[in-house]
């Protein structure tokens, strides 16, 4: 799965989905701070990770995902990993 | 001296109409709200009819976070809410300032349970559930949901009891008003539709099976009733101490006079006559009446054979040969269960307010109990100043309550 599409689809869930503010939506910006997203909105991005890109987020794996660019490597090293 | 509570504000979203305009025309005109769902018989129910009801739709009107933990019922109640703050006059800052609480009955959620129950089945993995679905699956999540849409920080709690949930609320809520405990509370029921909800109700063959006409299948007291539809949405109502209300100018609809209750401490199902009686006598003696005085009834009779013929024994033990009009608006509505409550004090402001009793439709025939009353067969243009309207359920409990027409 390349970088594009990872971006594209998290993107489009972040928008549709959690109804993320589009004008936010920028590779340095803060999940928490910048986008707003917050523990009950976590739970939500478990269940749509697993539905678009087929795996499953561990909460201890996200403890140094910070950023929305360290989300996109974060999903890119898992779908890798997979493949 | 006690309190006097004061009716200061109403909503519905019912499947007679979706607003207050809606349900008046509807309750005027003796217009049915019951129709099919099909999915009911592939599901494998008995019965296939239902009240059918639109789901409103919140986006736009509500963000995401506030939307998603409502189930199916906390939605029409969020809708209800709306129409009652409004009319009310309260504005969304309101209970920033002023101590407000809630009661609400409600006694199921199923489907977001179902729903929960199946994705464990598949994925076997809880954390694939979603944040909404602990927030839909409880039988507060109404009261959990109202209290933080409209920011409400006085009582909170959900009442369950039945088919009674809704009219115990507002007993509750006129309670803690007339006690001095609160000024102002937010009280309704709620019943959700989805056919998720009502198959173990079905598996008791309570649920008429006159689908070839589905607007005459619910028919109280008409000695042809085989039994009640299933129906839903929400009512609310502000409940005010009536000070408080002219304090802040608010338009009062109605009085709260008076609240009874008794439990049948028999059978689960089976109704009596005599719980039903002392309901009745509390709430009169509480609103300081007589039978003699009362000028319309709001029966709970849902058209099962036996549920109807009880209270019909006990509406003539109260009244004697002196009775005022009766109805039962689930000839229109269905049964809307944990809302029913609510929404027949709903619907019978309404009529007060509009000086008409509504028809109990596809009433022909009396069996003879009902023979025994004055059933309103068709609409009644009458001045309303003293209502009584029970609501009575499982386990044997019952609800009464009066209301009282406000001359300024």
């Amino acid at each position: 799965m390349n970088r594009e599409h990872i971006e594209e689809t998290v993107k489009q869930f972040l928008i549709e989905e959690i109804e993320v503010d589009e004008a936010a939506i920028k590779p340095e910006a803060l999940l928490k701070d910048d986008l707003g997203i917050d523990s009950l909105d976590f739970v939500d991005i478990v269940v749509i990770v697993e539905r678009n890109f087929g795996f499953k987020i561990k909460p201890e794996e996200m403890a140094e995902v910070h950023t929305l660019c360290n989300f996109y490597d974060y999903i890119e090293s898992r779908t890798a990993a997979k493949d | 001296m006690k309190r006097r509570v004061v009716v200061t504000g109403i909503g519905i979203y019912s499947c007679i109409g979706k607003d207050l305009a809606e349900v008046t025309q509807s309750l005027y005109e003796g217009r049915s709200g019951i129709g099919i769902e099909p999915q009911r018989k592939s599901y494998g129910y008995r019965s296939p009819l239902t009240g059918l009801i639109e789901r409103p739709s919140l986006k736009g009107m509500l963000d995401r976070r506030l939307r998603i933990c409502l189930a199916e019922e906390g939605e029409y109640a969020y809708m209800a809410t709306l129409e009652a703050m409004l009319t009310a006059g309260i504005e969304p800052e309101f209970p920033d300032y002023n101590e407000m609480g809630i009661f609400y009955g409600n006694d199921s959620s199923a489907k977001a349970v179902i729903e929960a129950h199946n994705t464990m089945v598949s994925k076997k993995d809880t954390t694939l559930l979603g944040s909404g679905a602990i927030f839909q699956s409880m039988n507060s999540t109404v009261t959990m949901n109202l209290s933080t849409i409209f920011r409400l920080r006085g009582v909170n709690m959900t009442v369950s009891a039945a088919c009674a949930s809704g009219s115990h609320a507002i007993g509750l809520g006129y309670l803690f008003i007339k006690q001095g405990l609160q000024n102002i509370i937010l009280c309704g029921g709620a019943q959700e539709t989805n056919y998720y909800s009502m198959g173990s109700f079905d598996a008791l063959s309570a649920f008429s099976t006159r689908v070839e006409d589905p607007a005459k299948a619910s028919r109280p007291f008409d000695i042809s009733r085989d039994g009640l539809i299933p129906s839903g949405g929400a009512a609310s109502l502000i409940l005010e101490d009536y000070d408080h209300a002219m304090r802040r100018g608010a338009t009062i609809f109605a009085e709260i006079a008076g609240y009874g209750f008794s439990s049948n401490g028999r059978h689960i199902s089976q109704a009596s006559d005599e719980g039903s009686l002392t309901a009745m006598i509390r709430a009169l003696d509480d609103a300081r009446t007589s039978p003699a005085d009362i000028d319309y009834v709001n029966a709970h009779a849902t058209s099962t054979p036996q549920g109807d013929a009880f209270e019909a024994i006990a509406l003539h033990r109260l009244f004697g040969p002196n009775c005022p009009p009766i109805s039962s608006t689930k000839s229109m509505t269905g049964h809307e269960c944990w809302m029913a409550g609510a929404s027949e004090i709903v619907y019978s402001i309404l009529m007060m307010q509009r000086s008409f009793i509504a028809p109990n439709i596809n009433f022909e025939q009396p069996d003879e109990y009902s023979a025994e009353l004055n059933i309103a067969t068709s609409t009644i243009e009458t001045e309303l100043n003293l209502i009584l309207s029970n609501s009575f359920g499982f386990g044997g409990t019952n609800s009464a309550l009066v209301i009282k027409k406000y001359h300024s």
